[in-house]
């Protein structure tokens, strides 16, 4: 079969094309974003009509992506690991209700937040819904795992869950390909009412997912994903998970490890197995990328069994992701003598782009605002959030998409007026509206500022779904005509703009200012594409 | 056969176009391939990397070992120094000298020069001003590559068959110059390494 090379979250997208998948949807992340993109740019994807689409949010990606399996088709839905807490709804539901098409919910983890406000860890989501997940240790794992993924979800009737981090959703090798399966014909579920929870429907339903855990554990013995290794020495015992299993295999001349080893990659976690490893061995080495989710089930409250290693007694860090040196640290391996780096070696973080219409927008800001005091401007997620940093050090908070609004308007009625919310145009369509609507309806003295430039730019430019519809959104919540404002953050226009984002401070209720200047980034990429020699 | 190679420069320089055009030409010679690339925040102007795994057995981890990269191929002098760490004592640097000055503490240039030159291995050029030289300021990047290909045992046809491919779409002249760009790396590297030793 034809050999590629790719991204995990590209082998995940081609999993998901051989599968048969009728759609995918979306909202970008970090590091699960090229999943989508890859579908998207797939002329295989369009030329079948497999929808590949960016949602406003999680959550109505999730819901999107159930209402296509409720009508019998295949469907993933994708996000990074804090948009399943926006899609927590509808996901731990889905659970309830079932799958009828199969369902794979992709959710993406940034253990050392190279790219996130926090590193939570998905496979407690799965937990806390009760299905499946799935968790490929590499990128050829993470295609079959898809492919396979969607067999199991149908056969069981439920939706499966596949946690990546960020390591392998952007590392490339190759991936050998499976024969392509054709798409699922519309089909309602046989009890046309079981996607209604009532709780007398729910009630049933849930009965239905317990009884069904014993199927699931069954799944993850059957498939192969999890698997154990015996060996002689039998002094140690190690449990590895997903990714973690290379930087074990790392550690010995071609992967030949001296001590048991029980490999999961597969959830809900194989009893049988552990037992075994927890029986047959002295001790035990719990390797996780991510929370410790295994290694605190196994010692419990009372940790009064065998001694159990891992990240909670300091054999590993606590907190970011694992790597071939820590995990060679943790089994006690010598460590290569290493070269010092330079001491005069500057750390050099991300910032603003030259050019970016962010920075004029903040400069106007910060100088509106120079006769208040300080700690006013709560802020969102995305590429203005880098104002936090110097040289311009405008904004007093980042929590989660959305929360700029809101955080405001709660900070307004403590007292703190006026306040500031400043929020990107993606992040106002993903969960700014219905902020603004609680701001409208409580006549809150905020000023917001949508930064709008016409893009999702963190996440590499992805169409914004507030394109040409800011001002109206705000007009149809209620925010008054004279106090919904258009300015061009730029340079020659400074004056003017600290005039009038004045002005809207001193208002008494809700003002909108909307900062507007495509994308520095997007923009030489439009270029890029109009000066591109014609090829025949 | 094994070559681990952590890539380096600055977010918007072009390290991936190098990964791409090794791991094409990888995957041409048959070589086992692993590349963790950075995507996401960091692209925005900051400290870019790349680790590169090529071998003629399995490769497990996505992300070398620390004292054992065989090579550091840096489009930016002082990122080629921020992974000392992970280079080999027997390893290479193939690094620009021409540095990316868009932090106010950014050190001193000759510092960091006198430092690389400190590695007992090590190729280091301007390859802005080849690049430049040969009417293609933008291929800075593959001159570099060309600079390393003496070190990466994979055959110099093999490589330029990968620029031909992963530039075929913007057209022969495009093509052309980065074949330049990677030849005139390939020879600055020969005479470098007979000047030193
Ligand atoms: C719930 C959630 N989903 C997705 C992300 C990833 N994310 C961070 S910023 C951003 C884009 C924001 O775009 P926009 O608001 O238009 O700001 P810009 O980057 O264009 O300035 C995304 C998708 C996140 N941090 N949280």
């Amino acid at each position: 079969m034809q050999k590629l090379l790719l991204l995990g979250d590209e082998a995940i997208a081609q999993g998901g094309i051989d599968a048969g998948i009728s759609g995918i949807f979306a909202y970008p992340g970090t590091p699960s974003t090229e999943i989508t993109e890859y579908v998207q740019n797939s002329r295989e994807a369009s030329g079948k009509g497999i929808r590949a689409i960016w949602s406003a949010n999680e959550k109505t990606a999730m819901e999107t992506a159930l209402g296509m399996s409720y009508a019998g088709k295949r469907a993933m839905a994708c996000m990074k690991h804090v948009g399943l807490n926006v899609a927590a709804d509808p996901f731990i539901n889905s659970a309830m209700t079932g799958a009828n098409g199969g369902l794979i919910v992709v959710s993406a983890d940034d253990p050392s937040m190279h790219s996130s406000q926090n590193e939570q860890d998905s496979r407690f989501y799965g937990k806390f819904a009760m299905i499946p997940v799935l968790e490929p240790s590499n990128q050829q794992e993470a295609y079959d795992m898809v492919y396979y993924g969607y067999e199991l979800s149908e056969k069981l009737g439920f939706p499966v869950m596949m946690r990546i981090t960020t390591r392998l959703a952007h590392s490339r090798a190759v991936v050998i390909r499976k024969a392509p399966k054709a798409q699922n014909q519309l089909k309602l579920p046989e009890n046309i009412k079981q996607f209604i929870l009532l709780p007398v429907f729910a009630r049933k339903r849930y009965k239905i997912l317990l009884e069904n855990q014993v199927a699931f554990e069954k799944a993850g013995e059957e498939s192969g994903f999890n698997r154990y290794f015996d060996a002689e020495d039998k002094s140690l015992g190690i449990i590895a998970c997903g990714i973690a299993y290379n930087y074990l295999l790392e550690n010995y001349h071609e992967g030949k490890v001296p001590y048991p080893i029980l490999k999961i990659c597969q959830y809900p976690v194989p009893k049988r197995l552990i037992r075994r490893i927890y029986e047959e061995n002295n001790e035990l080495l719990v390797l996780e990328e991510g929370y410790p989710m295994i290694e605190e089930m196994l010692k419990g409250i009372l940790n009064i069994g065998k001694e159990v290693h891992g990240r909670l007694d300091g054999t590993l860090p606590r907190d970011g992701e694992l790597n071939p040196n820590l995990v060679g640290k943790a089994l006690g391996k010598q460590q290569e003598d290493i070269m010092d780096i330079p001491e005069f070696v500057k750390g050099r973080p991300p910032k603003l782009c030259d050019g970016c219409g962010h920075i004029d927008a903040f400069l106007a800001i910060n100088e509106a605002m120079n006769g208040y005091s300080k700690g006013r401007v709560f802020s969102d997620i995305g590429c203005y959030t880098l104002s936090a940093l110097k040289p311009l050090e405008s904004i007093n908070s980042c929590v989660d998409m959305g929360a700029s609004i809101t955080m405001a308007i709660g900070a307004a009625d403590a007292g703190l007026v006026p306040a500031v919310a400043a929020i990107g145009d993606s992040t106002f369509t993903h969960s700014g509206i219905t902020g603004l609507l609680d701001a409208v309806n409580s006549k809150s003295p905020i000023t917001v500022f949508i930064l709008d430039n016409l893009t999702t730019a963190m996440t590499g430019g992805q169409n914004s779904l507030a394109f040409g519809k800011i001002e109206e959104i705000c007009k149809g919540l209620g925010v008054k005509e004279e106090h919904i404002r258009v300015i061009t953050p730029l340079r020659k226009h400074h004056e003017e703009n600290i005039k009038l984002i004045k002005e809207e401070l001193e208002y008494n209720d809700v003002s909108v200012i909307i900062p507007r200047r495509e994308c520095i980034q997007t923009l030489n990429k439009r270029m890029r594409a109009k000066h591109k020699p014609k090829t025949e | 056969m094994k070559k681990d190679i952590i890539l380096a420069g600055v977010g918007g320089q072009g390290i991936l176009s190098i990964a791409a055009t090794i791991s094409i030409a990888a995957m041409d010679a048959d070589l086992y391939l692993r590349q963790a690339e950075v995507h996401g925040m960091s692209q925005r102007g900051g400290a870019v990397q790349s680790h590169l795994r090529l071998s003629s057995e399995n490769i497990f981890s996505d992300l070398i070992t620390q004292g054992k990269a065989d090579m550091i191929i840096a489009i930016e002098p002082m990122e080629a120094l921020r992974y000392l760490n992970v280079l080999s004592k027997n390893g290479w640097v193939i690094t620009n000298t021409n540095p990316v000055i868009n932090i106010s503490d950014y050190p001193d240039i000759d510092d960091i020069l006198n430092e690389i030159k400190k590695v007992p291995h090590h190729v280091a050029l301007n390859a802005d001003q080849i690049a430049k030289d040969l009417g293609s300021p933008k291929s800075a990047n593959i001159v570099i590559l060309g600079a390393a290909s003496p070190h990466l045992a994979i055959d110099f046809s093999i490589l330029e068959n990968a620029i031909r491919k992963i530039f075929d779409k913007k057209g022969e002249k495009i093509v052309r110059l980065n074949l330049d760009a990677l030849n005139a790396g390939k020879e600055f590297s020969k005479k470098y390494n007979n000047k030193q030793s």
